[in-house]
């Protein structure tokens, strides 16, 4: 069994309660930091973890942290990304309503570090029922004097409130989210100023997302150092994985980023294998916006080494072989599926979603839903592939937020990987129509159980 | 006119609580999910006018963000919404078969609304509910893990609870 830090208690009854969580060793990181640390300890704490962000980008929280401005007089305050809408992904849903009081714990601890006296908690508006777990696990921690004024009898004032988005994956990107949080539309800014400096009401801000602050609480109870001895180099501690796709257990998974991706995929512990005895063909191991891998380069890199599930290895090779770890969610496919048909859904999904404010994102997202929905519906033509690559390889860099690099990398991605597959959408427009794609065309896939 | 009860209208004292003194507009997001609750479940003109009146906003700020948004309604839908996940990890599990046959089964595609009044069928960009496929939310939940039997049994319960409540 690999080491968790999470998700460890989950299996408690009543976990999910106050009383439960706190006899359990619950709020003690709180206890801790406000009796005998100071603000800077603590990101001193989470820069020896070498804990980077979960959201995505995996940015070092410490770091991000440090730069934080801090002008006399002036608020600051520390948000929460819980928006969590990338395709894939379903991690902070499963811990948001497990155990609730992680989260806080982590978002009071994180709070007093950063010295944002009042925290919101961005969650996506469909998640509407998580709304109601945190809003009572925040009273609770409240009458418990966890919240409120002079925390512990510490001078330390903290509020947590929970606001909800309204259903727009843009807001999960962070000056987006800021937008959305002064009511506005989710439309990103320009960076500079980045939010550390000028965030949430024109304040010094901080945006995490949920992983993030949670993962502050054990680093806080075993110390920074100790947590660094979790995982490998640079992929410190422990990640939450959400698989999905044709395996046998689909779920929600805690790794010690110490695994290969193929214990991941086979081990029962983890996905249990593919469904139904078929055989893998390829994986986004980060999200939707990560380029796609066939089951070849998935499980060892191009270099012919075995691919493991950290930061590192799951880039290694760049985009040409490689792919990323991004917000962990892990989709697999089986041999029955078909990647033109999945990037036409995601290149759908990022149109619907692109905020309209720059063309190359707005008028390219238009154009690969169109081009895709063609090969995939079997009108395509031999050409429109190209185009598909053109028009992909405009967006890449071109845009006010990373929205257009993650709509373009998949598109990209799959063209490089499985141009057979496009081409076989347009040779074959009537099978294509039936969707009865059989093994046609793609990276020979390795087979179940290697 | 529409107004909120007194009960509703302490709630939206208590949202905009939640925010430093001026900055009400933070606000809008949870109050017109209130307002869309309270008010047919979409968000008519009038209702959009009250909100703005109410935050002390400008009309055309509410209308910005009501029309960014995917879950504010701007016309009529039914009294249950099945908003059905269509995005490829959802694809992986058969996603495409379950909103064909829930449009079977209600005699509407994707958008529309049943002539009762009762079902509106939507797709749905992902949820977050991926590992759970094929999915949709339902009102305030999601329902997961859907096989046509389950869609049967979810139409049924609707169509009881509705004659019920009539
Ligand atoms: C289009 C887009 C969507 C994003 N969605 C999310 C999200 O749902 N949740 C999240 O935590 N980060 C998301 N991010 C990343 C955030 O912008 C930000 O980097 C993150 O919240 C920082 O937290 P971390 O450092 O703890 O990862 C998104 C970024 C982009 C460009
Ligand atoms: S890249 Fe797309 S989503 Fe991002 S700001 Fe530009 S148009 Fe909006
Ligand atoms: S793809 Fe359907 S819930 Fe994520």
């Amino acid at each position: 069994m690999g080491r968790k830090l999470l998700l460890d208690k989950v299996g408690i009854v009543g976990i999910r309660s106050y009383d439960v969580y706190r006899e359990n060793g619950g709020y003690s990181s709180v206890e801790k930091v406000l009796k005998t640390m100071s603000p800077d300890d603590v990101t001193n704490e989470v820069k020896k973890s070498g804990l980077r962000g979960r959201g995505g980008a995996g940015f070092p929280t410490g770091m991000k942290w440090g730069f934080l401005a801090k002008p006399e007089g002036v608020p600051r305050y520390l948000v929460c990304n819980a928006d969590e809408s990338e395709p894939g992904t379903f991690k902070d849903r499963y811990l948001m309503e497990h155990i609730p009081h992680l989260l806080i714990e982590g978002l009071i601890v994180s709070s007093y570090a950063v010295g944002s006296n009042r925290t919101y908690i961005y969650i996506r508006g469909e998640f509407g029922w998580i709304v109601d777990i945190l809003e009572q696990a925040i009273a609770e921690a409240k009458n418990n004097g966890w919240l409120g004024k002079n925390i512990l009898g510490s001078g330390f004032d903290c509020e947590i409130y929970v606001h909800p988005g309204a259903g727009a994956y843009i807001c999960g990107e962070e000056t987006a989210l800021l937008e959305s949080l002064e009511g506005k539309r989710g439309n990103p800014r320009i960076k500079p100023p980045f939010p550390a400096v000028k965030g949430l009401y024109g304040c010094p801000t901080v945006v995490n997302n949920v992983e993030t602050l949670s993962t502050v609480v054990p680093i806080i109870n075993m110390g920074g150092d100790e947590y660094a001895k979790y995982g490998t180099g640079k992929s410190t501690g422990t990640k939450l994985i959400s698989a999905c796709g044709n395996i046998n257990k689909p779920g929600v998974y805690e790794i010690e980023m110490n695994i290969s991706v193929e214990e991941f995929i086979y081990n029962d512990e983890y996905c249990g294998g593919i469904a139904n005895g078929k055989r893998l063909k390829a994986c986004v191991p980060g999200g939707s916006s990560v380029p796609v891998l066939p089951a070849n380069l998935l499980l060892k890199t191009a270099k012919g080494e075995t691919r493991m599930m950290t930061y590192e290895s799951l880039s290694d090779g760049g985009f040409l072989t490689g792919s990323m770890l991004g917000s962990g969610g892990f989709i697999v496919y089986d041999e029955d599926q078909c990647i033109v048909r999945n990037t036409y859904s995601f290149s759908r999904f990022y149109r619907h979603e692109s905020c309209g404010q720059c063309s190359p994102c707005r008028e390219g997202t238009f154009w690969m839903e169109k081009i895709l929905w063609n090969l995939e519906h079997g009108k395509g033509k031999m050409k429109d592939i190209d185009l598909l690559w053109s028009v992909q390889g405009n967006i890449e860099g071109n845009t006010i937020c990373p929205l257009g690099d993650a709509a373009a990398w998949p598109v990209a991605a799959a063209i490089r990987h499985f141009r057979d597959e496009f081409e076989w959408h347009v040779t074959h427009p009537e099978e294509a129509q039936r969707r009865n794609y059989g093994l046609a065309g793609y990276a020979e896939p390795l087979k179940a159980g290697v | 006119m529409i107004k909120f009860s007194e009960e509703k209208l302490k709630q939206v004292e208590k949202i905009i609580a939640r925010y430093p003194e001026g900055k009400q507009k933070s606000a809008l997001l949870p109050v017109l999910h209130l307002a869309q609750q309270e008010f047919g479940g979409w968000l008519s003109p009038e209702t959009m006018d009250y909100v703005a009146s109410l935050l002390g906003l400008l009309t055309i700020e509410v209308y910005e963000v009501a029309t960014f948004y995917s879950m504010y309604n701007l016309k009529p839908v039914g009294k249950y919404v099945f908003e059905v996940c269509q995005t490829g990890p959802c694809i992986t599990r058969g996603s495409d078969d379950i909103i064909k046959y829930i449009g079977e089964r209600l005699g509407i595609k994707p958008g529309e609304t049943t002539p009762d009044g009762l079902f509106t069928l939507k797709t749905a960009e992902c949820l977050g509910a991926c590992g759970y496929a094929p999915m949709m939310q339902m009102g305030k939940g999601f329902k997961e893990h859907l096989t046509k039997e389950k869609v049967d049994e979810i139409i049924e319960e609707c169509r009881r609870s509705a004659a019920i409540n009539n």
